[in-house]
């Protein structure tokens, strides 16, 4: 098996077995990892927003951003760069959360529900692909968002640096945030446990990185299916972990934390899918560079935290009962984005 | 000699880039990275489309020289 091949399917089985595991401990159903659910955790727990179902600093993302910093500097591939539109990957984040919570779920639970059975993220997994594809055409018609140069050490290190001390004052000095105490935020595994898995998956994801964009997007623009298998190794794994824990229900009603709104499901991740072909990496691809020194993910990411404040300050996110009013026209106004966006930032060969 | 400077460019640019330029069936060129990523996605692209891919480290960037017989 080549190298490579081998380091994505260990991390996907990792994943796969590290979110049954993160499940069975007190995550949220099918949620054992979800990079913007957890990141609209944070944002609730720093009161950028007031939902009080989903107020919580989740360790998985500190552990995540911090694993793939100290892989990278023992790689020696911490090097800090930023300067490539960092506006404009501000915005496209805020779009990309308005989709992920439309459909309710990045890139990764989109994965793992569907282990879990979850019809409804099959069709988001559509979608998800037919936004990957509308991504790769604009690549194909020279869209850039130019290019990125060295940064300073300390600029690499911010990102790094406040996940360390939001966590760090989430378990000392806890009266500081808000705190759900019912919903989804509420539900978690031990502290100590997500942080550690955090911070294996983030190291295992930075030495093979793994994105599940890469998967769809690198078949369809190069016929390079090595990311594809670390994908369909975390769907594997996560089917037949549910199986044997008799946690896997095939079908449309009554899934955790999801609604059965097809369109919109679909919708919801095809602006994903687009947006992050666009920014060069899904979510989870964005806090694995943030943690790398990479600033410009470093903005993406707090674009995530952000995004995430509006949508539920505005009413943009979704819940099991279904899609907002607000929301269908924020993923409307979504594509509209990305298209000016697209259409400002092409280059010739 | 064409040379393909894909330094600083995130995922998947830098190959979008080399297989634009590949497209004219060139026997050889070169293509500047800054990034592992970057280094290991391009020759395992450039390998796959029949090229041997031999890389010079100088400082912070790479230099990959893809040859075809």
């Amino acid at each position: 098996m080549k190298k490579r091949n081998f380091w994505v399917i260990l991390t996907g089985v990792v994943i796969g077995i590290a979110a049954l595991a993160l499940s069975a401990l007190g995550n949220p159903g099918n949620m054992g990892f979800c990079i913007a659910c957890f990141l609209r955790d944070t944002s609730g727990a720093l009161k950028l927003h007031s939902a009080e179902a989903v107020q919580y600093v989740r360790p998985e993302i500190v552990g995540m951003i911090l694993g793939a910093m100290i892989i990278a500097m023992l790689t020696k591939e911490f090097k800090p760069r930023g300067g490539s539109s960092p506006m404009t990957r501000f915005v496209i984040a805020i779009v990309v959360m308005v989709g992920a919570l439309m459909f309710l779920g990045c890139p990764l639970r989109m994965m793992l529900r569907v282990g879990g059975g979850d019809l409804n993220a099959l069709i988001g997994l559509v979608g998800f692909i037919a936004g990957i594809f509308v991504g790769t055409l604009w690549m194909r018609v020279g869209f850039t968002l130019k290019r990125a140069y060295a940064q300073s050490m300390t600029e690499g290190l911010v990102i790094p640096i406040v996940a360390a001390v939001i966590m760090a004052l989430s378990v000392f000095l806890p009266a500081l945030f808000a705190a759900s105490e019912s919903g989804p935020g509420s539900m978690h595994a031990p502290i100590a446990i997500a942080l550690v898995v955090g911070l294996v998956v983030g190291g295992l994801c930075q030495r093979s990185r793994f994105c599940t964009v890469a998967a769809s997007r690198d078949a369809m623009l190069f016929k390079d299916f090595s990311m594809l298998w670390g994908f369909v190794a975390v769907i594997a794994t996560t089917i037949i972990g549910n199986v044997i824990l008799g946690k896997f229900h095939l079908s449309f009603a009554d899934q955790p934390v999801a609604h059965t709104d097809g369109l919109w499901n679909f919708l919801g991740m095809a602006l994903v899918g687009w947006g992050s072909v666009l920014l060069g990496g899904c979510p989870l691809r964005q806090v694995i560079l943030a943690g790398e020194g990479n600033s410009d993910a470093g903005i993406t990411v707090t674009g995530f935290v952000v995004g995430a404040a509006i949508c539920h300050n505005f009413g943009l996110a979704s819940s099991g009962k279904g899609p907002t009013v607000n929301g269908m026209i924020a993923v409307v106004v979504g594509f509209v984005l990305l298209t000016l966006i697209g259409l400002f930032n092409r280059e010739k060969a | 000699m064409l040379i393909v400077d894909a330094r600083g460019l995130l995922c998947p640019e830098p190959v979008v880039r080399t297989q634009r330029a590949v497209k004219d069936e060139l026997d050889e060129l070169t293509v500047l990275v800054d990034a592992q990523a970057a280094k290991e996605n391009v020759t395992r692209f450039a390998e796959s489309r029949g090229y041997t891919v031999s890389v010079q480290q100088e400082g912070l960037d790479y230099t990959l020289s893809l040859h075809r017989a």
